[in-house]
């Protein structure tokens, strides 16, 4: 159980921009920068490492423009890495390199391993697409081709998200934001992936809707131990669900540790002022 | 005596406050302590000495400056909880560490029941079992079953410290750290408490309390330590 781990990511950095010799000097957590004020370069995710153990949940924290999300997107193979490795294994099997992959074993991986839920739903659903559409998509990237079972695990989904499954082809623009976030997290649980992946999913949703979403996540969890990773800029959503949390800031993760050490006993300055800025 | 299922040496915890000049402060300085399988350690002290703090080295919410903090475990044999890796921490909470602090931090949206049996819950037993115990629990802690789908935080204060030491016994650890277990508590159900203590005592958990009550709980104590 210790050493199950499912994703381990390495030395893993993202830069935007033409770099220049002073850059890596003059950005990060003790500049205060992720932008270079000499060339313009914006430094998204310096080095990261981080272990995601099979069946876990962890938090990411940091403030708007800390990386949070770049690290993600390159978790979710969306957004290609400049340098380093992120390692996937299935139960303990060989390691796979995600870096590694073509554009296509890309997208496949993505479609059967992997689901994401975005804070906007645009991102993560197609808009003009039904619920059983959008799961549909997912399922048929997921190299899924009989329409009765995909039909079937759609109005399955509807219900574990606490859907009204009659309401299986009507569009998303119909639904309130707290069903959008359950329509995108059935689309995500849909080829039962081994990761989800979840990019700031409650930020301005109301706060019992947030709590609804919240709970539903929680009960997902428990009932299929699903391994998670919480993006999040509030520390109490991450204290939810997380047992281990990292921050981030300025593109660099700053401290790492079980969250209520985090939240206790926090060691770095950025740390302890988000700690403190807390409601 | 046993052998020491739990052994401290020279532990040290400082907190640098980054945000009010870098100041340092260091509640615990060169603790010695250790507790065998079956004995009731209690650690007695004016408030803000630093006795919770112990508790939290060993439970490691707080990150231990230096020393070591050996702990016998089942799984793990021989180990510095002071180092240990995270994941390790996070199975010894689950199998064989409890922790009860002070006051009860639980979600508000779920019952006491639930609230009770998460931790059988998280050792992966199905709801059914561990509801079945959590119930002769919550009849054990006198909690009104009128009360059991409701959030322990509707509660009175001595019935979410009922809960909250449920929480710690259920899972029946091999080491329980408690943070004044009496506090809040009438005396009837302060006797329950100090029943369970000793019932744990002799199933072989090792036990520290931090505590004020040095007539109630101290009585029943094997040892007492006053941290000075």
């Amino acid at each position: 159980m210790i050493d199950d781990w499912i994703l381990r990511v390495e030395q893993l950095s993202k830069h935007f921009g033409p770099t220049c010799p002073d850059c890596r000097r003059l950005t990060g957590p003790d500049t205060g920068r992720s932008q270079c004020p000499r060339c313009g370069t914006v430094w998204a995710c310096v080095e990261a490492n981080l272990q995601l153990n099979a069946g876990e949940v962890l938090g990411i924290v940091g403030e708007s423009g800390s990386g949070k999300s770049t690290l993600l997107q390159m978790i979710y193979l969306a957004l290609r890495p400049d340098s380093g490795h992120i390692w996937y294994r299935d139960n303990g099997g060989p390691p796979r390199d995600l870096t590694t992959l073509d554009r296509y074993e890309a997208r496949l991986f993505r479609n059967t391993k992997l689901g994401i839920v975005y804070q906007r739903p645009e991102l993560g659903l197609n808009m003009r697409f039904s619920v059983g559409g959008n799961v549909a998509e997912k399922l048929l990237l997921a190299e899924w081709r009989h329409f009765g079972r995909i039909r079937a695990r759609t109005a399955e989904l509807m219900v574990k998200t606490e859907l009204p499954p009659e309401r299986i082809d009507d569009e998303p623009p119909t639904f309130s934001g707290g069903m959008l976030q359950r329509v995108q997290i059935a689309k995500a649980l849909a080829s039962r992936p081994s990761l989800l992946l979840l990019d700031e999913i409650t930020s301005g949703l109301d706060v019992s809707v947030q709590a609804r979403v919240l709970d539903l996540l929680r009960r997902i969890q428990w009932e299929d131990r699903i391994t998670m990773l919480l993006v999040s800029h509030d520390l109490g959503v991450v204290r939810q669900l997380a047992r281990r949390t990292i921050v981030m800031k300025n593109g660099h993760i700053v401290e790492a540790g079980l969250t209520d050490q985090i939240l206790e006993d926090p060691q770095h300055p950025y740390t302890q002022l988000l700690v403190s800025s807390a409601l | 005596m046993s052998h020491p299922l739990l052994e401290i040496r020279n532990l040290h915890k400082s907190f640098t406050l980054h945000l009010i000049d870098g100041r340092e402060i260091t509640p615990v300085r060169d603790v010695n302590l250790s507790v065998a399988a079956g004995e009731h350690l209690l650690i007695y002290g004016r408030s803000g000495m630093g006795k919770t703090s112990i508790l939290k080295c060993i439970y490691r919410t707080y990150l231990p400056t230096s020393g070591q903090i050996w702990f016998d475990s089942h799984q793990f044999g021989r180990i510095d909880l002071s180092r240990a890796a995270e994941s390790v921490i996070l199975s010894l909470r689950e199998r064989e560490i409890g922790f009860c602090s002070q006051f009860l931090r639980v979600l508000p949206r779920v019952s006491a029941l639930d609230t009770l049996c998460e931790p059988l819950y998280r050792q992966g037993m199905d709801r059914a079992t561990a509801q079945e115990i959590g119930r002769e629990w919550l009849q054990r802690l006198g909690i009104s079953p009128a009360l059991w789908q409701a959030s322990p935080l509707t509660f009175s204060g001595g019935e979410q410290q009922r809960i909250n030491l449920g929480r710690a016994f259920i899972a029946r650890p091999r080491l329980l750290l408690l943070d004044e277990p009496t506090a809040s508590l009438d005396e009837a159900t302060k006797q329950v408490v100090i029943a369970m203590i000793r019932a744990a005592q002799a199933e072989g958990t090792a036990i520290i309390s931090v505590s004020h009550d040095l007539a109630g709980l101290g009585a029943h104590a094997t040892r007492q330590w006053t941290f000075a």
